[in-house]
């Protein structure tokens, strides 16, 4: 019931918070927090003087905790995560250890030397604390780089380090805490390897269960068709069954979670209905973002206790001190080394950051409540200090990490300094940079990933997820298909209203380009502008009448003098509409990890229609190197061929181009399939590298060569989703007596890891 | 060491290649690697739709112009030479590279950087963008929301502002100038090529 109303208290304190947009750019949400506890347990201490309101290491662990790892885990940009794999793990392992080992020794040393004064404290208790503070915060971290927009291998290295420590400080707790319960001289060699043993045990051993747990996960999502509506419940069962068991068999709990959500995202998504993965996601992040609020509360809250606070100025600020500096030592050398090994070196700036934002955390506190008194007479002086070191690290370096990384951002040109050439070049550039690591194949695509990416599509793949997801999994393919079809129904319907083929832009009625509607009514009057209509053909019944009326001769002069006026404004204007629209390159769309936002849609949007356009343009080309057309140079989307000929082309060529995009040991064979009958020596697929004066074989030819029995059984298994039967195809089949086999599809999908025959149509 | 001396020794005029472009025998021997798998078929070049398999690049709103940038106009096919070459208009500057006067400008410096940019907008390989080509790049690179006025109200202006001889079209020079105050190094830069 404490839980609760703190809970109820805080949450309901949290819209005043984010109504002030201004504090919350200053200082880091979790600071606010934390003054927030300190308030309310300022409240409750007043009120019955003792701090009845407290933050139990269980209640942290078992029920605040667990939540926001899976969280976390959950929406872990994979790819990312495990192309720096390596290096998070250097810093998690090696950087962890370092900092432990060094602030506890150093620690130690300045005990010896008499700056602390008398405590009852030895070596081991020294090192005890030092792992306990050493690790970084994932709970922290997450909070403070929310406001400060990092450049992703940044962010996922300080990410990635402090959710895989966790696996470290368990163990260096675990065995120190040990170590203190024997006593200093039973220490010897056979402790200290069963403790590096142990380690292992814990990691590994966190890790794997996790895996199996995301596997059990990823199975159960499969076979909940029918029971839709609890399937979403099952995510996080089984998400916090994964902590428990770890944490019962005494391996690393977080280590597990994590792996758990890392490892079940892609499937649990395939698997799960739409509307259940929208209500895992929103729900995932109540509760994270809940419980985040909890915890920094309570730790604010925590602070007005007067029986915990035990002040030692030496042991207080010498820690802050270590902690600071060892930091960043541990950082830059493990970088030092890791840089000789990477391929894209970690830069100066970005080092800085990461050993400025190792924040400390919840964590860390937990670890200290649990010490035993009796073993640590100094647990109090341990409490504080490791309160004063959490309330210094978020609240006063989550404050100037903002300002900091802005001061050390090289200066950039004023965005609206630019000229348009600079800024459409600037843009030209990123697009050109992504495209050439594409073709390079970037930085993961070696032997191994494409190994693995091979053995996970064939076997894992085929193991955990549903049939239908396998299918629709490939997100190009299924956004081609949308195209395909959508494309073929605007064509037919277009046609039959106006007997022609004119695709018009039906959003478009209010900017009416005069030159359109003027070429059939003037052509006498403007015989230049007659040039430019011979490519396109007028619907006239598609622009709205008033416009046509009233854009009589009068309005062309109007314009002329209008362009002179409108100078200044349309200067603004462009660049305002390069802003706007100017499509955004895969620099500027990062995958972000955010607390509070799925920042994923706007750039799906913008990824849809690039890639619809881009298949277009290829298909446009293609068609029209197959029928021997010049392509306009102009940018028209007006055809002058008739529409029966634009659904069969459309069907042959996105074949071909399912062909090439997916090929397969049957699919090669395809795009020859199409050039022998042509005449034209044309079979490149891009509009410039085309001749244009080809001879375009009969559109019965091509027609019969696509449709003959032999070819249709290697077509067959190309059209891959069921739905593809749609009218057009099966009315202009009924001439040629051939039906497509769907059922023959169905089964290859059905039976089974596919064999390597049958095609692989997704690579 | 050994095996990637040999991996080197297969592929002709090895040697050449790396001085031309600057490429460490590491990268080469990356490359090579990259070469053959996007060309599935073996055939020791590619075609247009090796690189059209590429998913990525269909997502590129430029995309297909820049796989036409690695095929010289009238050939259909790319070696690796060529696409090595090609590669290496992204490597990263060298700075501490000596000045020699005579020997030939490398292909990543500031200039055959920028040579490789103004081939992608101008198609018709005249040495000018004229408007046309420049429309096709801004409607390549915009949204669909913008229209077709709008779209050439943003080309003129743009010619406007680069054109300094009025011939309404942009030449390289006038390119070049345009672009003086971006780091092309760095824009225009592939760090894990270096």
């Amino acid at each position: 019931s404490k839980l609760s109303s703190v809970f109820s208290l805080s949450l309901s304190l949290y819209p005043v918070i984010e109504l002030n947009h201004h504090v919350i750019s200053v200082v880091p949400e979790s600071g606010l927090l934390i003054i927030l506890g300190f308030i309310l347990g300022g409240i409750v201490w007043g009120a019955d003087k003792a701090q009845t309101f407290k933050l139990l290491p269980p209640t942290f662990f078992y029920y605040l905790l667990p939540q926001i790892i899976l969280d976390a885990s959950y929406f872990m940009p994979n790819k990312l995560f495990f192309s720096n794999l390596g290096s998070i793990l250097i810093y998690a392992i090696f950087g962890t250890c370092w900092n432990a080992a060094t602030v506890g020794l150093s620690l130690w040393g300045c005990y010896e030397a008499g700056v602390m004064g008398n405590l009852d404290i030895g070596l081991l208790q020294f090192l005890l604390f030092g792992s306990l503070i050493a690790a970084v915060d994932p709970v922290a971290v997450i909070a403070v780089f929310e406001e400060v927009h990092v450049n992703e291998v940044l962010f996922i290295l300080v990410f990635g380090e402090s959710l895989l420590n966790d696996g470290v400080t368990v163990v260096l707790y675990n065995v120190f805490d040990a170590f203190v319960a024997l006593g200093g001289p039973r220490i010897d060699a056979e402790e200290i390897f069963k403790g590096i043993f142990s380690f292992v045990v814990v990691a590994f051993g966190g890790s794997f269960l996790g895996v199996v747990f995301a596997v059990l996960l990823s199975l159960l999502t499969r076979c909940t068709k029918h029971i839709q509506i609890i399937e979403a419940g099952f995510v996080f069962v089984v998400g916090y069954l994964a902590y428990l068991t770890a944490d019962m068999l005494s391996l690393s709990a977080i280590l597990s979670v994590t792996f758990c959500g890392i490892c079940c995202q892609k499937y649990v998504n395939a698997n799960m209905d739409e509307k259940s993965v929208t209500t895992v996601r929103h729900a995932m992040k109540v509760l994270a973002n809940g419980s985040e609020t909890m915890i920094f509360v309570f730790l604010g809250i925590t602070a007005i206790d007067t029986e915990i606070w035990v002040w030692n100025t030496g042991f207080i600020l010498l820690t802050l001190l270590f902690v600071f500096i060892y930091r960043i030592i541990g950082v830059f050398l493990l970088t030092w080394m890791l840089n000789k090994f990477r391929l894209v070196p970690i830069e100066v700036i970005d080092q800085v950051v990461m050993s400025y934002g190792g924040l400390r955390g919840a964590v860390a506190y937990g670890l200290a409540a649990m010490l035993d008194k009796d073993k640590i007479p100094e647990k109090n002086l341990i409490i504080s200090t490791t309160l004063i070191v959490v309330y210094f690290t978020v609240i006063l370096q989550g404050i100037t990490m903002k300002p900091l990384v802005q001061w050390l951002k090289v200066k950039r040109a004023a965005h609206a300094d630019l000229k348009l050439i600079e800024k459409l070049n600037n843009r030209a550039f990123d697009h050109i940079l992504s495209a050439v690591e594409d073709i390079c194949g970037r930085i993961g695509d070696n032997w191994w990933t494409r190994g693995w990416n091979r053995f996970e599509e064939n076997y894992i793949s085929w193991l955990l997820m549903k049939p239908k997801a396998r299918k629709n999994r490939d997100y190009l393919f299924s956004i081609f298909h949308k195209l395909n079809l959508e494309d073929a129904v605007n064509y037919v319907s277009e046609g039959e209203r106006q007997g022609s083929l004119a695709f018009i832009r039906s959003d478009e009625v209010a900017n009416v380009d005069f030159k359109k509607q003027f070429g059939s009514e003037f052509t006498d009057v403007m015989p230049d502008i007659m040039v430019d209509m011979s490519n396109y053909e007028l619907g006239i019944e598609n622009f709205s009448v008033t416009s046509i009326v009233k854009d009589t001769i009068p309005s062309v002069s109007l314009d002329i003098h209008g362009k002179d006026r409108k100078n200044v404004a349309d200067d603004i204007n462009a660049h305002h509409l390069l802003q706007q629209h100017l499509y955004r390159s895969r620099k500027n769309h990062r995958h972000k990890f955010s607390r509070s936002h799925f920042s994923i849609n706007q750039s799906e949007d913008e990824v849809q229609e690039i890639f619809q356009r881009t298949m277009r343009s290829r298909l446009e080309s293609f068609k029209s190197a197959k029928m021997g057309v010049n392509p306009a140079k102009k940018i028209t989307k007006h055809h002058k061929k008739d529409l029966t000929h634009k659904v069969k082309d459309f069907h042959d060529a996105s074949f071909t181009w399912i062909a090439q995009l997916y090929k397969g040991s049957v699919t090669i064979k395809m795009n020859p399939v199409f050039l022998p009958a042509m005449d034209s020596p044309t079979h490149s697929s891009l509009p410039w590298l085309m001749e244009t004066d080809a001879v375009a074989p009969s559109q019965r030819a091509q027609w019969r060569l696509l449709w003959t029995p032999n070819r249709l059984r290697r077509l067959a298994p190309m059209r891959v989703s069921t739905c593809s039967t749609d009218s057009f195809l099966m009315a202009d089949l009924e001439e040629h007596e051939e039906k497509p086999q769907t059922d023959h599809e169905e089964e290859i999908f059905q039976s089974g890891p596919p064999k390597k025959h049958s095609c692989r149509k997704f690579h | 060491m050994g095996s990637t001396n040999s991996t080197l020794l297969k592929i002709p005029n090895v040697e050449v290649l790396m001085q031309e472009t600057g490429f460490s025998p590491a990268h080469i021997i990356r490359l090579h690697d990259r070469f053959k798998a996007l060309d599935k078929e073996g055939r020791g070049h590619l075609c247009p739709h090796d690189f059209g398999a590429i998913k990525e690049l269909a997502m590129n709103p430029i995309g297909d112009r820049i796989i036409g940038a690695f095929f010289s106009p009238g050939k259909e096919t790319v070696d690796f030479h060529t696409f090595v070459k090609i590669l290496a208009h992204f490597r990263p500057v060298d700075k501490d590279r000596p000045k020699e006067p005579n020997s030939p400008e490398p292909i990543n410096s500031r200039s055959n950087k920028l040579k490789f940019a103004f081939q992608l907008y101008d198609q018709d390989k005249d040495g000018k963008i004229s408007r046309d080509e420049l429309l096709q790049v801004l409607r390549a690179m915009l949204g669909m929301q913008v229209t077709d006025e709008q779209l050439e109200s943003i080309a003129d202006r743009t010619i406007q502002e680069a054109d300094l001889d009025r011939d309404d079209t942009i030449s390289f020079e006038e390119f070049r100038k345009s672009l003086e105050k971006i780091n092309i190094d760095h824009k225009m830069s592939i760090r894990f090529l270096r």
